[in-house]
């Protein structure tokens, strides 16, 4: 009685039942648009056409999923050992000094290839600087990182403004940001990888720092499945008593994966800075630290469910900036309603079909060989 | 009214895909007392839990006294008449007797008359029953053989006439055992139907009128208990022939591979858990520590570990001190010699959401024949996971398998497996067949008997004391921390019961 749901064939687990979470909320989104006095099938597509009508557009869906998918790995590689970090928005947040200091002290000489492994080593450095601290709180005093990390996102929202108010402004500039970068500092788009689809780039600012998100999750899936350090993450995360049976060294580990997830967290700032501003501007991070942690939960922490996961909200963040220029009486907070209650039924609500399809599976499917000798 | 008191017509019960019932029949006659026996996940607990109104049966009837109820919930089984004495008591520590007993079925909103209405009835109920408990006593002071009397007046005071008690003997000494047994046959005598679980053999041959056997979801037989054997149920619930005795030879100690001395240990709210223990563990041994659970057993096996702080002490392992308290560490004790069995296997020894393989590398991660530097080499993991499941005969074969997949009894060998494997000097074992099948057991004490028989050192936990004076070489006993006495394993169990009461030793202690 250990575990009161049945197994499920990993189809229907990792697919059928994320899928029947997603269609509900789209549902009760879809009520509370007729409830505005809007049409929901309108509003849908809207959305579908907003964020893959064009080329342009799909663009734009993936510079945002590019986003999250580096913010949701952040919060899945320390979901592994078991620690919830907060703190992706701050850590995204300082790693764009990183990158900052990468660009304005080379993009006037150097090509972008040459700044870019710069701005990456940066970005992922300040990112774990940030969350260094926490995670060595934690292991040592044994702060908890859930609060430590949402103090640390205010200290870096603080210390940013500083930043770009008094230290990185140019003289005479009203603006609190960097000065805009030279072609060096300035990332090249994708624009050949949409045209081998016959798609046009357009003006969406999709560029190669989605190709380094995709390296960051294939890394990720290395790390956890396939490294001394994964195993011993996730023994942690799953037993910590296992983990000290097994001799780990908790406080070692807990430094470490917070580092991990803070480097990866403040890779997340080369897309908007490098990619798509060509400056620093203030609050560049826009919330995405935190739509990391829905994507971690949806994609279930793996690298292969935190993409399409990423893609999802990159298509909510794009179509629904579509439905609300396209139906005034839908405003922009109405997108974070339906992103929330996509959290609702994808996260905090996973297992709520789970019975039903469970039963649906032991009287249609007999067949599927599972083990069935753990009845009390 | 007929003489049955139960009656279960075609009870089935599924869980997703786990059939944990299937088709059960049965029948428990008015006034006696019934014994329900199968493995761990024969579908007992489950079939139990319906009778007691936790789940609904997909299909099948339930008959009390011969009228068809619907048990929706525990409110109405114990309107028709039904009590159930759980394994874990479900008692607020912190309250009396008293209060335990009318929690839940007071009848007046003013507190006050409530409480002397029951004090009367539990008066009435003690006398009736010779249930002797002050009724004023907290439950946190109380041993747990009286707390479980807590629990049968609980049941009584509802006027339950079945009574259902669910492996009601793991928490218990032999006396206290013995006791229990006495006032279930004086409740059988004043009428009430006991429906009594257990996995144990000896103890339905020793108490019921008649016993039914569960195996894999299903009731296999009925049998009047003086009609059967230990033998013939052993064999009905296992599904084929089981070897009850364990055989070995003569022990041949050599040197000394474990010292332990004056080790103090306290849990995290600083209670004194082992006080001043001091024992010798030599090569080609077994030494057993009996004792009621929550003894100090597992606070001992901690520390010597590495896993808990102890407070004063010294352990010597191969002649060489382990820093039991500073920084002992499991890993370096491993590299030492020294492995580990823990009694919690589903927390501590095994990650249950690992494949078999991924939990046959804990605590060896660091080993190099499993890494590429950094990386898992994961043919070797498999290569050795595989080669373990053909040596231990790990069912079902499948290294990727998650292990809570597994049996209890496969569970144990995985972890058996790994820890016996590595040929370490020292093998400390706490809780070797602890929800284990009664097949896998007879491998399990066959494999500790080989480690001696090749000259290892073994530290034997168990509150089984049929399994401790089975298998070891020398017994010590444990009671509230200390060890209150060592004797050979021919000691009779009724001296050891004594031991392990803490009656005997006070006074050794004394003298």
């Amino acid at each position: 009685m250990s575990n009161p749901y049945a197994k499920l064939p990993a189809w229907a687990e990792y697919g059928l039942i994320p899928l029947v979470n997603l269609v509900v909320a789209f549902l009760v989104a879809g009520l509370v648009v007729l409830l505005v006095g809007e049409n929901p099938l309108n509003a849908a597509y809207h959305m579908i056409n907003g964020a893959f009508g064009r080329g342009e557009y799909i663009g734009f869906t993936l510079y945002y999923a590019t986003t999250f998918i580096f913010t949701g790995l952040s919060v899945a590689v320390a979901f592994h050992a078991g620690l919830f970090n907060i703190g992706s928005e701050g850590q995204a947040y300082i790693g764009g000094i990183g990158v900052a200091l990468a660009c304005l002290w080379l993009d006037k000489t150097m090509p972008w290839f040459v700044v870019f492994p710069l701005a990456i080593v940066g970005s992922a450095a300040f990112g774990a600087l940030w969350a260094f601290l926490p995670g060595w709180l934690q292991a040592k005093r044994g702060s908890h990182v859930v609060i430590t990390t949402i103090m640390f996102n205010f200290i870096a929202s603080s210390l940013m403004v500083y930043l770009l108010t008094r230290v990185l402004k140019p003289l005479g500039s009203m603006a609190p940001q960097t000065r805009t970068f030279e072609a060096g500092g300035q990332l090249p788009k994708l624009d050949w990888l949409l045209s081998v689809f016959g798609l046009e780039v357009g003006n969406a600012p999709f560029n190669v720092s989605f190709l380094l998100a995709l390296l960051a999750a294939f890394g990720v899936w290395v790390l956890i499945w396939r490294t001394k350090l994964g195993y011993e993450m996730r023994t942690m995360g799953f037993s910590p008593s296992a983990a000290r049976y097994a001799g780990m060294k908790e406080a070692r580990i807990t430094v470490i994966v917070m580092m991990i997830s803070g480097g990866l967290a403040g890779l997340m700032a080369l897309n908007p800075i490098m990619g798509e501003q060509f400056r620093m501007q203030l609050d560049f991070v826009q919330g995405a630290g935190f739509v990391g942690i829905a994507v971690a939960l949806m994609g279930r922490s793996h690298p292969a469910g935190i993409i399409p996961a990423a893609i999802l909200f990159g298509m909510l963040y794009q179509g629904g900036a579509e439905i609300a220029f396209e139906m005034p009486s839908i405003s922009r907070d109405m997108i974070v309603i339906i992103q929330g209650l996509v959290i609702l039924f994808a996260g905090a609500l996973e297992n709520m079909f789970r019975p039903a399809i469970g039963r649906g599976f032991a009287t249609f499917g007999r067949r599927f060989p599972v083990a069935a000798e753990r009845g009390a | 009214m007929s003489d049955i008191a139960i009656e279960l017509r075609g009870i089935d019960k599924s869980f997703g895909l786990v059939h944990a019932n299937k088709n059960i029949n049965l029948t428990v006659r008015k006034g006696t007392i019934h014994g329900i026996i199968g493995e761990n996940g024969a579908g007992k607990s489950t079939l139990m839990s319906i009778l007691y109104g936790f789940y609904q049966a997909d299909s099948g009837d339930i008959l009390v006294g011969g009228n068809r109820v619907t048990i929706k919930d525990p409110n109405a089984a114990i309107s028709s008449g039904i009590g159930m004495v759980h394994q874990h008591f479900m008692l607020v520590e912190n309250f009396t007797v008293l209060e335990n007993v009318m929690l839940g079925a007071e009848d007046s909103q003013i507190l006050n008359t409530s409480i002397s209405k029951a004090r009367v009835e539990l008066k009435r109920l003690e006398k009736e029953y010779a249930l002797e408990v002050n009724p004023d006593a907290l439950i946190e002071e109380l041993p747990v053989g009286l707390q479980q009397r807590v629990e049968i007046l609980k049941a009584l005071y509802r006027k339950a006439d079945i009574l259902i008690l669910d492996e009601p003997t793991g928490v218990l000494t032999p006396p206290e055992a013995d006791h229990l047994f006495r006032i279930l046959g004086q409740l059988k005598d004043q009428g009430k139907t006991i429906i009594f679980i257990t996995h144990k053999l000896r103890e339905i041959m020793a108490i019921t009128d008649e016993v039914s056997v569960m195996r894999r979801g299903e009731m296999v037989a009925t049998r009047k208990t003086k009609d059967t054997s230990v033998e013939e149920l052993a064999e009905l619930m296992v599904g084929r022939r089981v070897l009850l005795r364990v055989d070995k030879g003569e022990a041949n100690p050599g040197a000394v591979k474990l010292a332990v001395e004056n080790l103090t240990v306290r849990d995290s709210r600083g209670v004194t858990m082992v006080d001043n223990v001091s024992f010798t563990l030599r090569a080609g041994e077994i030494v057993g520590i009996a004792g009621v659970a929550g003894n100090g057993q597992s606070e001992l096996l901690e520390a010597i570990s590495g896993i808990r702080r102890a407070v004063s002490g010294t352990v010597l392992l191969n002649g060489k001190p382990i820093d039991v308290t500073g920084h002992a560490d499991p890993g370096d004790l491993r590299n030492r010699g020294l492995a580990h069995v823990p009694e919690d296997r589903h927390h501590v020894g095994l990650v249950l959401k690992f494949d078999e393989a991924e939990n046959g590398i804990l605590g060896y991660h660091n080993d190099k024949r499993y890494l590429n530097g950094v990386f898992l080499d994961t043919k070797a993991i498999q290569a050795d996971a595989e080669e373990k499941i053909r040596k231990y005969d790990i069912r079902p074969p499948n290294p990727r398998l998650k292990t809570a997949n597994f049996s209890g009894g496969n569970q144990q060998k995985i972890v058996l497996a790994r820890e016996m494997e590595r040929g370490p000097d020292v093998l400390i074992i706490g809780q070797p067949t602890r929800g284990v099948d009664v097949g896998a057991i007879e491998f399990i004490h066959k494999r500790i008997i080989e480690m001696r028989d090749q000259g290892k050192a073994v530290l034997l936990v168990s509150v089984e004391l049929d399994e401790i004076r089975a298998l070891s070489d020398r017994i010590i006993v444990m009671f509230a921390g200390r060890v209150v006495g060592e004797r050979e394993p021919d000691a009779t169990e009724g001296e050891l019961g004594l031991l392990m009461a803490g009656v005997e030793g006070r006074k050794e202690a004394a003298e």
